[in-house]
């Protein structure tokens, strides 16, 4: 039996109800919002059961999006199910006022690091993480660079005209 | 008798029976910018705590305001040991989230550089394993063909080591005699030169004792912990992206993935070598694939993109509306259309995965690049507990870490 989106739809749907929203399947891969709180519980029973075992952290990150209000920050989950070669995605947001995430490192050893580098360079507070300290940014750091308040370029210098270079 | 305090300890340490050692940041063993604090007693390790992070170069916040043009140089930058197959991949992800097509032998044309960076980035690492047990001279015979690669690549893209090669849909430019003759002469000579490293190596009883049974990982943690490629196979798992997600028209050639047991710096070594093997069959095919192109088909090298694939650089330099459509193209004046894509391709070291977010703007609003060494090296720690100091060094070379990859 071969593992289809509607199948994982479907069991997630009649286990977590209105917790798994936006469901959607941008070039072919399964993407889905969780609550939250409700990261943890999902990881764990696309985990467990026989029929999904998502038991592959393929790739762990962090978007920003200042404009919607408190749920600006989204940690996005990549998992693999190796056997029957079958990836999801799944997204938790948070408020950037208190990007409190529960940690993955219980399950995953691999997101030890990939959620230090979150921490990094977005701030989430994964909860429970054994180390969670800056991993490739200096340690006396005081932000979180890749958040949107911090734009490559000045923005607002005056002393070159940009318009003819779409940078408007 | 007079008091000796002319020599000062710092406080504690005439009780502490394990030594600090500092390796690293920039350390001959270390083969890059790491640092690893080991905690000593004797030779043996007790405990080790990984620091990473010296080459930083904020690549993915770089991206989120350069256009796809200028991504691809970024990648370069990535896993510097095969970069085409990082440039390869970004246009693939470009690819994706545009919905472009490209022709059979365009993709036939990048299968060939893709295994040609993986044999550079396979005979670097194996050959270093060597070094790193004491045998110089592997490494010295076999980085002349790594030479001769990078001048196959310089005739394709004029670039060496960084070679921000090909475009959005295909290459810059059909593959000169040139290339096929270099190619040719690749393929018949090195070969000998393979053998001859192995005949020095896999049979060694020096090198055996050095590599087997160190540095190693099960199965069940090497996929906890992320690991794929090389070091994952092996362990024993065949998981290889261009057999589980075909990309670049993978599908079309008969190869073998081959895996280890047990894990170790041999298995290691081994998988690796074994693959250069499969790679140059790859090669062997898609170059036979190409001759059986015909008429103008033969000519093909890249596919029908003309909002994104740059025009003829004779047209840019004679003609003014090809010299207008590439300074809008390079600048980034054609917005790229909204979606979001994760694209995979089989790296060097392991999954190299590009997560594409696009709003519709001129750059990506968010990319992340999904680098294998920074994701399996945090397992180094735990491998190398126990083990030798002498171990843990060739344990990092046959993990194959790659500085640049691992902090982006």
């Amino acid at each position: 039996m071969s593992l289809t989106n509607e199948h994982i739809k479907a069991r997630l749907l009649e286990r977590f109800g209105d917790a798994v929203t936006e469901l959607v399947e941008p070039s072919g891969m399964l993407t889905f919002t969780v609550a939250r709180d409700q990261n943890l519980k999902v990881l764990n029973f696309l985990n467990d059961e026989q029929d999904l075992a998502f038991r592959f952290l393929t790739d762990l990150t962090a978007v920003h999006y200042p404009d919607r209000k408190d749920e600006e920050l989204c940690v996005v989950y990549h998992l693999h199910n190796l056997v029957a070669n079958v990836r999801v995605r799944m997204k938790a947001y948070a408020p950037v006022a208190q990007p409190d995430v529960y940690t993955a490192t219980g399950l995953f050893s691999a997101a030890n690091w990939m959620e230090r580098e979150t921490y990094d360079f977005y701030g989430i507070n994964f909860v429970g993480h054994p180390n969670l300290k800056r991993v490739l940014n200096v340690d006396e750091m005081d932000y979180f660079p890749m958040r949107k308040e911090f734009p490559l370029e000045d923005q607002t210098r005056i002393d070159k005209d940009d318009e003819m270079f779409g940078r408007g | 008798m007079s008091e000796h305090n002319h020599i000062r300890l710092p406080e504690g340490s005439i009780g502490k029976t394990t030594t600090t050692l500092n390796l690293g940041p920039t350390h001959p063993a270390t083969h890059g910018v790491f640092q690893n604090i080991l905690e000593l007693d004797g030779e043996r390790i007790v405990a080790a705590e990984a620091t990473v992070g010296y080459i930083h170069r904020a690549f993915e916040k770089i991206a989120e305001r350069r256009p796809l043009y200028q991504i691809t140089t970024l990648t370069d930058r990535l896993n510097y040991c095969s970069s085409p197959i990082n440039n390869m991949g970004w246009h693939l992800t470009c690819e994706k989230l545009l919905g472009v097509t490209t022709p059979k032998r365009v993709d036939y044309l990048r299968v060939i550089v893709m295994e040609l960076a993986r044999i550079t980035d396979h005979l670097v690492c194996t050959s270093i394993v060597g070094v790193d047990a004491g045998a110089f001279t592997g490494f010295l015979y076999v980085m002349q063909y790594r030479e001769l690669v990078y001048e196959i690549y310089e005739e394709i893209c004029g670039a060496r080591l960084t070679t921000n090669m090909g475009r959005v849909g295909g290459f810059e430019r059909n593959f000169s005699q040139a290339v096929w003759d270099k190619l040719e002469r690749f393929l018949e000579e090195y070969p000998k030169a393979q053998k001859e490293l192995e005949a020095l190596l896999t049979r060694n009883r020096i090198f055996y004792e050095r590599t087997r049974g160190t540095g190693s990982i099960t199965a069940d943690r090497a996929l906890n912990y992320g690991f794929t490629g090389p070091n994952l196979r092996a362990t024993g798992v065949d998981y290889d992206v261009r057999v589980h997600e075909p990309y670049s028209s993978y599908q079309d050639f008969d190869f073998q993935i081959p895996v280890g047991k047990t894990g170790d710096n041999y298995d290691r070594f081994m998988v690796r070598t074994e693959e250069i093997w499969q790679s140059l069959s790859i090669i062997r095919q898609a170059y036979r694939k190409i001759q059986d192109f015909k008429g103008s088909e033969a000519d093909v090298y890249h596919a029908d993109v003309p909002e994104y694939y740059l025009p003829e650089k004779q047209d840019v330099y004679t003609k003014m509306e090809a010299l207008i459509w590439h300074f809008k193209i390079v600048m980034g004046e054609t917005d790229i259309p909204p979606g979001e894509v994760y694209q995979a391709v089989e790296g060097g070291n392991g999954e190299l995965g590009f997560y594409l977010i696009s709003d519709g703007g001129r750059a990506p609003y968010r990319l992340h690049f999904r680098r294998p060494c920074f994701i399996y090296y945090q397992a180094y720690e735990e491998i190398i507990k126990g083990s030798m100091l002498s171990d843990a060094i060739i344990t990092m070379s046959s993990l194959n870490l790659i500085a640049g990859e691992m902090d982006a």
